[in-house]
């Protein structure tokens, strides 16, 4: 049905031609579903931006050949394209709110493509535009042809770029990322209706994502891609099971699924012993009927709803809920940067609560209480070096002279495994494990006793994230510090944390050992979360 | 959604009733904080202590600062604001009188620079590097650059005394010609409605020069801005849902990207206002255009201060309403703005 | 395209070849004038302003104030570059002489605003609030009026000196700078890098003055550029109007004003050699502002 042979693009920057795909050769076969995961800057995207001739601007295919059912798409006219786009190949997006037009009625957005492509007259526009938003599951249909996207949730308003994309029955549908950022339930959700509308309408599809696992659950075969080149093509569980190239097999490794230890996600040979954690009797950190509610528009919110928990010395806690679930409410009053409306947070045995956050900074137990965030790009000054990031808590919280500040300096940065050189860089000259290592090395510089660790791996690819988390297992079983780690990903924070908390609408749903909340889960959302997520075949090789 | 709209709508025109508060607050202010004596300027210059303690009685000055501005408020409400030394007639007549030359100008131009101007936005940013791009960039640097008395003065350079098609620079009819009864003040208009062609001719020649300054000042900050505007527009991701949904290229530029771009042009077209309102006083001293402006010029040069300040005031006054009338199309336009105050 | 962007944005070259340090200010200097011709012209530009500012009266042909009327209304010539005025008075001279008080003026205003404005737009957009409400409604009241028109009535007001064109000029643009700080503080306000910054033990006040505020310098760069260019024309329209520097002092304003009655009799060189000074300065400053926003930002280091 489609076939790209030896396809090349490139892209013309200030600094010359870059080849951002080299020679890709792909079969889709009819009523098939085809993945293409790779991490970030493989090419996987331009790829698919190529074969539907959407490519920005500067970037051109130079080579190959892109052949759908018989014409070639990379020789054919604009025009000829535009018939083709939208009625022949569609595509959805990563970003849903953002693909849709903001100030345009989403009904509407639907009727310009049905009329372009002749499905439909301007008076059987508005009936098909609701034919359409009802075959993607939108209640309401009829009411939700009026809302503007910024009235819609993420959800829905990528149901809508879905409608859009089918809405003149199209052989093929490419999906781009569609479900990034997207919480996980929401996810499951969207792809579950992709799959069922492609299954029944007979479609083809190729869906491209980072997420191998995402790629096992919805796939007929995998193309994995690296350096803009396919390194090995094959159905889900021969991928997994038997993995042939190098990369693919390090990609396999670095998921984290069902029964993976930390170590695991890493290349065999660099599998050492691990060491296991002290874990002491008595709690450093004790959460009492903590409750934090903010001034909303028309009423006040209440983000976080009376919880409770208590954290060991030495132990590794995860707090994992979907966006809105009041987990980073709850870190940030944890970590003195926000303050409690009601509630205790016993450290050591005293209320932090009582000092308020804003005269926190000269509290002696400032040093003590220390953070990982999210955003690696977006945690560090810009105008400063990774030297000075990483000494700013040194010279604000500790005594120490600037000569052994730089000695500490360095000290760090062999303890998370940077290289000198990078010390003097800024941020936006590092690569995003560099910059998680920076943001680790900061936080643990004033020897904090207590460490929130917030999605310190959310954006990172999943070979770099294997290597990050256990860098963080290491450290912690070296330096004995407590954490709280902080993710929306069940799978991740099990390889870390021996006891989970479960967040949802403020309140903790569930909690306890690992094994028990991830075997037996007691409350409905936490299985829930379980079976949303996308469960890869177990690799032969995990340990 | 509709009551919302109109919620909107209404709370926006409350909010610019702050505004007005301080506005009158700010012309009170300056009105009062005359160096030395407001009274001895008031009196004029051949008055004696006695008539500056009666000027002083007379304009309330001996009043506590409170009862001041009480007494300002209610005169303004009246629509009193004073009486001009110059020309001996209340300063609110003589406004209304000069107001439509200084609008009439002021439209033309930005009728003029926004005709030209959002166009070469579009042709530039749809075709990036070509001659229209640069021709874009070119004007749009060197535009706002040129201080617009200086472009005034170097077109009637060229224009009436190099080439001689232009009339004189001397306001906005030539004597020759009979001025039109005054239905609008607009002698455009005013004349179209007596039927005289020859008239409306007269003046629209007059008009030329005067609206180009104008416009050439005004053109720049739009066309940057639509470049700018439509460009990101252009590359952003529902243009690319749109592209990918075959949709055609005028429908991706116009359905799409423009009723988009429009919006932040909408709102410079606020800061291209107050830009245009400030250079008019200049062109029209340039031009000896018979409008607010020069009776404003003309007012400081004798210190005929209540002139300036009922100037600055009404200035302020229809800025306000044109910043309304910008807002309340900017709400129109953008759907999202009803809930983003709910 | 997303992640072949961001696999450009994230080097993954050998970490050893790199070992670049931060640099000295004139490394970078150098690096930014290298990158962009258009940065380079515009320094030179800004360096022919500053010279003429600072060594105008040592290089002045003829003294700008002396009158001779048996020379007066000379077109332009060897003995005069730019002719002479209706007084005889050296129009070159004059036009270099000028130059100190328009940039003095500008400068001092643009300066004036930059700091009240930087200050309260901060304070406003980190603590947010009534104190942001009533900043707010101020800046709303000054953006009310025509700026010029409002500058016209400060200087009525306070009275016809240079120093109160300045006052009014700072006024007036006040806004701009507190809107634009305002916005770049707040958005930076809860950002990772702030919230690190409290952690390593900063108040409040240096979370804003050392982390924050620095990160709004790069877009101001670009406003002050814009400022000072009108801030000069704004001066000089001023003058044009006859208010605040009079004559027989040199500024350009004024030369244009004394110039445009000649113009209709066709003694072009009165006013259009002042008119191009204020242009060419105008143009200088707009130029400036991409290449002073380079130099202090550090993501142009690479």
């Amino acid at each position: 049905m489609l076939s790209l042979k030896d396809l090349t693009v490139s892209f013309q920057t200030r600094r010359g031609s870059v080849d951002a795909v080299r020679g890709v050769n792909l079969e889709l076969g009819r009523g098939e579903i085809l993945g293409i995961v790779g991490e970030s800057g493989s090419g996987k995207s331009v790829t698919s931006y190529a074969l539907m001739r959407i490519l920005d601007q500067g970037g051109k295919i130079t080579g190959g050949a892109v052949n759908y059912q018989g014409v070639d798409l990379h020789a054919a006219s604009e025009n000829a394209m535009r018939d083709i786009r939208g009625r022949e190949i569609s595509m959805i997006f990563q970003n849903p709110r953002a693909a849709l037009n903001p100030i345009r009625k989403v009904g509407h957005q639907l009727e310009d493509v049905l009329r372009r492509h002749a499905k439909a007259t301007r008076y059987t526009a508005k009936i098909e535009a609701i034919r359409a938003l009802e075959a993607v599951q939108i209640h309401d249909a009829e009411a939700r042809y009026h809302a503007y996207p910024f009235e819609l949730s993420g959800g829905m308003c990528q149901r809508v770029v879905i409608a859009i994309a089918l809405a003149c029955d199209p052989k093929l549908l490419v999906a781009d990322e569609p479900t990034t950022g997207l919480d996980i339930t929401t996810q499951k959700a969207v792809m579950d209706l992709v799959s069922t509308l492609i299954r029944s309408r007979d479609m083809s599809s190729i869906l491209i994502t980072h997420d191998l696992g995402l790629a096992a659950q919805y796939c007929d075969r995998i193309a994995v891609m690296k350096d803009g080149k396919i390194v090995e093509t094959g159905p889900p569980d021969s991928l997994f099971l038997t993995p042939s190239h190098p990369y693919t097999r390090k990609l396999v490794n670095a998921t984290p699924r069902d029964g993976a230890s930390v170590r695991s996600l890493l290349p065999t040979d660099k599998r050492t012993p691990l060491a296991a954690p002290k874990i002491s009797s008595k709690p450093l950190l004790e959460v009492r009927d903590l409750t934090k509610t903010f001034q909303g528009k028309a009423s006040p919110v209440q983000a976080v709803k009376g919880i409770y928990f208590k954290i060991h010395e030495g132990q590794c806690v995860g707090l994992v809920g979907e966006s809105g679930c009041g987990k980073s409410t709850t870190s940030s009053m944890l970590v003195r940067l926000a303050d409690p409306t009601s509630g205790q947070i016993l450290f050591d045995g005293e209320d932090l609560a009582q000092t308020p956050a804003q005269s926190f900074a000269r509290d002696p137990r400032r040093s003590d209480i220390q953070m990982v965030f999210q955003d690696a790009t977006d945690s560090f000054n810009p105008r400063h070096t990774a030297k000075q990031s990483i000494a700013e808590p040194l010279s604000r919280l500790t005594s120490l002279k600037k000569q052994e500040r730089a000695q500490r300096v360095k000290e760090l940065a062999d303890l998370v495994g940077l290289p000198h050189p990078l010390l003097n860089r800024f941020p936006h000259q590092l690569s995003g494990g560099q910059k998680a290592r920076v943001g680790i090395a900061r936080a643990i510089a004033v020897n904090p006793k207590f460490i929130v660790l917030d999605e310190p791996t959310a954006a990172l690819d999943v070979s770099i994230q294997a290597v990050v988390l256990n860098l963080l297992a290491d450290l912690r079983a070296k330096l004995g510090i407590t954490c709280l780690f902080v993710s929306h990903d069940l799978h991740v924070v099990r390889l870390l944390c021996d006891h989970v908390i479960v967040m949802k609408d403020g309140m903790v749903v569930e909690q306890g050992p690992t094994k028990t909340v991830m075997g037996q889960p007691s409350a409905s959302y936490t299985r829930q979360l379980l079976s949303a997520a996308p469960s890869p075949p177990i690799a032969a090789n995990a340990a | 959604m509709m009551p919302g709209r109109l919620k909107t709508i209404l709370l926006r025109i409350s909010q610019s009733i702050p505004v007005l508060i301080g506005v009158v607050i700010v012309s009170f202010v300056l009105t009062r904080a005359l160096p030395g004596d407001p009274a001895v300027y008031f009196a004029g210059a051949a008055a004696d202590e006695n008539s500056i303690a009666e000027v002083r009685a007379q304009l309330g000055l001996d009043k506590s600062l409170p009862e001041q501005f009480l007494v300002y408020v209610s005169d303004l409400m009246r629509g009193n604001l004073g009486q001009s030394l110059s020309t001996g007639q209340p300063v609110t007549q003589d406004l209304a009188q000069r107001l439509p030359a200084s609008l009439e100008l002021t439209l033309i131009a930005l009728i003029l620079s926004c005709s030209i101007a959002i166009p070469l936005g579009i042709l530039a940013a749809t075709r990036p590097g070509s001659w229209i791009d640069h021709l874009c960039r070119v004007l749009v640097t060197a535009g706002v650059s040129m201080p617009t008395f200086f472009t005034g003065i170097v077109l009637i350079y060229i224009f009436y005394y190099l080439l001689g098609i232009a009339p004189s620079p001397l306001g906005r009819l030539d004597f020759i010609y009979i001025e039109p009864d005054r239905v609008t003040g607009f002698y455009l208009i005013d004349a179209a409605i007596a039927g005289d062609l020859e008239t409306w001719w007269g003046a629209a020649k007059q008009l030329i020069l005067p609206s180009i300054t104008l416009a050439l000042f005004t053109l720049a900050p739009l066309a940057r801005m639509t470049r700018a505007s439509m460009l990101s527009a252009l590359s952003s991701d529902f243009i690319r849902t749109a592209r990918s949904a075959g949709l055609t290229e005028g429908s991706i530029r116009y359905t799409y990207a423009f009723r988009n771009a429009l919006l932040p042009v909408i709102t410079t077209l606020g800061m291209v206002f107050s830009f245009t309102l400030g250079a008019n006083v200049l062109v029209e001293k340039v031009f000896a255009w018979p409008g607010i402006g020069s009776y404003a010029v003309e007012a400081l040069v004798v210190s005929d201060y209540a002139a300036v300040q009922g100037f600055v005031l009404a200035m302020a006054l229809l800025f306000v309403g044109l910043n309304l009338i910008i807002d309340l199309t900017y709400t129109a336009i953008d759907p999202r703005i009803g809930f983003a105050s709910r | 395209m997303t992640d072949f962007i961001s696999s450009t944005a994230n080097p993954t070259e050998p970490d050893v070849l790199v070992e670049r340090t931060s640099g000295g200010f004139f490394d970078h200097l150098i690096y930014v004038l290298r990158g962009n011709p258009i940065t380079l012209i515009a320094f030179g530009m800004f360096a022919i302003l500053v010279i003429a500012a600072i060594f105008g009266p040592l290089l002045a042909p003829y003294d700008p104030a002396v009158s001779n009327v048996s020379i007066a209304l000379q077109a332009p010539s060897w003995q005069h570059w730019f002719g002479t005025d209706n007084l005889g008075r050296d129009v070159f001279s004059r036009v270099l002489i000028a130059t100190r008080l328009d940039l003095l003026i500008s400068v001092a205003a643009v300066a004036l605003s930059f700091v009240i404005g930087s200050m309260l737009g901060a304070i406003a957009g980190y603590w947010g609030g009534w104190l942001d409400s009533i900043l707010n409604r101020l800046f709303d009241t000054i953006m009310a009026f025509p700026l010029f028109v409002l500058a016209m009535g400060i200087v009525a007001a306070l009275g016809n000196t240079v120093e109160n064109i300045v006052y009014a000029t700072a006024v007036i643009n006040i806004p701009f700078y507190a809107r634009l700080v305002r916005a770049e503080v707040n958005i930076r306000r809860d950002a990772g890098f702030a919230l690190a910054a409290k952690l390593a033990g900063n108040s409040d006040i240096r979370v804003l003055a050392f982390h924050i505020y620095p990160n709004a310098l790069p877009p101001m760069m670009v406003q002050v550029s814009l400022n000072l260019g009108w801030a000069i024309l704004n001066a000089a329209g001023l003058s044009f109007i006859g208010l605040g520097v009079r004559p027989p002092t040199a500024e350009w304003g004024i030369m244009v004003a004394e110039g445009a009655n000649f113009i209709v009799s066709g003694e072009w060189w009165l006013a259009v050699f002042p008119g191009l000074a204020l242009m060419f300065a105008v143009f200088t400053f707009n130029l400036l502002g991409d290449g002073l926003r380079d130099l202090v930002d550090p993501r142009r280091r690479t």
